[in-house]
């Protein structure tokens, strides 16, 4: 029997011809990312097993990115920070995004790709449930804790099990309107939160195939959300193109076999996708937005991971240009990359900020996760009571986006926009008619 | 083989319980390998469970449980990689969790750092249990069983993640094994 993607690159990091679902392999990391909220607590592991005086197993392998808790007052997240700082001064790393430095970057996972940390065939662990956004790489990439990261740092390797591969096809062309956050939404809502636990998810097919990058990083983010262990789609042309503008690193880009076994294939038509919408409190109550027309909301949040790369932006900027918004609306770039890609971007010879300020949005957050997962009472975009925001992000758990009194409801960028020019959930491809 | 017994109150979970309502994101701001700090996460356990939840996992201004069990249904721990969360339940005095399944990462942290054994069952169970009952868990190779008011269920074996939790996680084990 042939190997999925999944497992070439998991047997070639492990050193063997083949792997397969179940075996309990050490495989060598390529890169270890992790940011403010974990690193501190890795650093804390890896200095309390390995001493003092240790070094990281590849000062090229480690990646700092600080994001979830930037602007904030709260001094024990810039003491986090800090302790970031020390690290990567006391051990010589490189690759370190220093908030309020020109070095800083924004959101890790959108800005791992930009910086060049994304490689196909490559093994890439973080300390960030959505680090199998990088899936879209054509590698494997996959959130871990604390005390395995500090285990990666110290020896480079790690024991993992081989997922098992769930495969999505997905045929055809998506209609106007409709956006990767769509595919991935319907495709949570039919498999469960936790039907995919375990598993690899790999996506394929000419809808995948015609996705950009942004887009493609999109789906494989919310791999997670059905309990997956990474989201994967081979790398292609477009993939490479992008790679090589980032890296000059080589890289090795790995197909599924004809004949690799999969724990299933799901087959989908891309004509079948509409703008739909996760309800509170779980990324897996989908409906279509179509029809939720009388569900209020008070507020909008365009931004995250997820939901605020320069493609979204682009997205939300076509529904809101020369329409006022109804709800408070939250602009946040992911990166400083895509902050200022978006001052250069124009509709109408318009820059995307024009046009979010004409909109009436509110004024736009520094770049960050801001709001996404609440974080300190003072964050941006933060849902402090019993408001109902529509949100470009990745989870609407009780509480995610702060109050445990408020409620998140997910969408695409269009149909968030949508829904802040009328203050209730609506379907996107009414505006683009 | 030596037997390991887990006897106290339960407390009883419905499915999904993730980890913002394990430990809510304002709280990731402490540190666990810091002593006071992963002790005021212990103190934070499962404070983000909705107010239909009437019975809180720590009492008011205390820093442990009464509950060293917790019986849960689907998907427990689903959501993000933070550590904090087992943390949190082993700083509070959670001792094992039971739930029909466990979202990966959170099973995988609670193994890697030995805080607490995540033991799945067969069936759903927790609708047999009330918050405070009594019960008593064994783990004995792969006989694992939970006992309360005359009643015994069997769970599911730990498997070869019964050795890496017992020998306190995957630094122990990994020294032990001569990997590290
Ligand atoms: S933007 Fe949200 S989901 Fe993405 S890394 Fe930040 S907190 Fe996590």
């Amino acid at each position: 029997m042939g190997m999925t993607i999944t497992e070439y690159i998991l047997a070639k990091a492990s050193g063997r011809r083949r792997v397969d679902p179940g075996d309990n392999i050490w495989v060598s990391a390529d890169i270890l990312m992790t940011h403010d909220v974990c690193g501190p607590g890795t650093i804390g592991v890896f200095k309390r097993e390995f001493g003092e005086k240790a070094k990281v197993w590849n000062k090229e392998g480690v990646v700092i990115i600080p994001d979830h808790y930037i602007f904030t007052a709260d001094p024990k997240c810039h003491r986090n920070v800090d302790i970031l700082r020390d690290f990567v001064k006391e051990q010589g790393l490189p690759h370190f995004y220093d908030p309020g430095t020109p070095s800083y970057a924004g959101v890790c996972h959108v800005a791992l790709p930009e910086n060049g940390h994304c490689r196909p065939g490559e093994v890439l662990f973080g300390t960030d449930s959505h680090t199998c956004t990088h899936g879209a790489f054509g590698e494997f990439a996959t959130g871990i804790g604390n005390t395995d990261a500090g285990f990666v740092m110290g020896t480079g390797k790690l024991l993992i099990k081989v997922p098992a591969s769930i495969k999505f096809e997905i045929d055809g062309t998506l209609l106007d309107g409709v956006m990767a956050k769509d595919v991935i939404l319907k495709i949570i809502g039919d498999l469960g939160v936790d039907g995919a636990t375990y598993c690899a998810m790999e996506f394929s097919g000419p809808a995948i195939d015609a996705l950009s990058i942004d887009e493609r990083m999109t789906i494989c983010n919310m791999a997670i959300e059905a309990g997956g262990k990474n989201g994967i789609i081979a790398a292609d042309k477009k993939t490479v193109d992008f790679v090589k503008a980032h890296t000059d690193k080589s890289f090795e880009c790995f197909k599924s076999d004809k004949d690799a076994g999969y724990l299933k294939v799901y087959k989908y038509r891309a004509e079948d996708f509409r703008p739909c919408v996760a309800l509170p409190f779980s990324p897996d109550k989908v409906f279509n937005a179509s029809e939720l027309k009388d569900r209020k909301i008070d507020r909008a949040y365009i931004g995250s991971c997820t939901g605020g790369k320069l493609e979204d932006f682009i997205a939300a900027a076509k529904i809101l240009n020369g329409r006022k918004v109804k709800v408070d609306t939250f602009i946040i770039p992911s990166t400083v990359n895509v902050k200022r890609a978006m001052e250069k971007e124009k509709i109408d010879g318009k820059d995307l900020f024009t046009i979010f300020r004409e909109a009436g949005c509110q004024e736009p957050g520094e770049p960050s996760c801001a709001a996404c997962l609440g974080g300190p009472e003072d964050t941006y975009g933060r849902c402090n009571n019993k408001e109902v925001c529509i949100s470009t992000t990745n989870r609407n758990f009780p509480g995610r986006m702060g109050s445990i009194d408020s409620q998140t409801i997910l969408a695409s960028p269009l149909t968030a926009a949508a829904s802040a020019l009328t203050g209730y959930v609506t379907d996107p491809c009414e505006f683009l008619k | 083989m030596s037997k390991k017994i887990i006897k106290g109150k339960v407390f009883v979970l419905g499915d999904n319980i993730d980890t913002d309502q394990i430990i809510p994101a304002k709280y990731l701001n402490l540190v666990p390998t810091i002593p006071e700090e992963y002790k005021k996460l212990g103190s934070y356990a499962l404070s983000g469970l909705p107010a239909e939840h009437k019975t809180s996992y720590i009492r008011n201004g205390g820093m442990e449980t009464e509950y060293p069990i917790i019986i849960a249904g689907r998907n427990f721990g689903c959501g993000s990689s933070r550590e904090h969360a087992p943390i949190s339940l082993g700083a509070a005095g959670c001792e094992a969790v039971i739930a029909s399944s466990f979202a990966r990462i959170f099973f995988r942290n609670c193994i890697s750092t030995g805080e607490l054994y995540p033991i799945e069952t067969a069936t759903d169970i927790a609708g047999n249990f009330k918050t405070g009952d009594e019960a008593e868990i064994t783990i004995e190779g792969a006989d694992v069983h939970i006992t309360s008011n005359g009643k015994k269920y069997t769970l599911k074996s730990l498997g070869d993640v019964l050795e890496v939790i017992d020998s306190g996680g995957i630094f122990t084990y990994a020294r032990k094994a001569g990997m590290i």
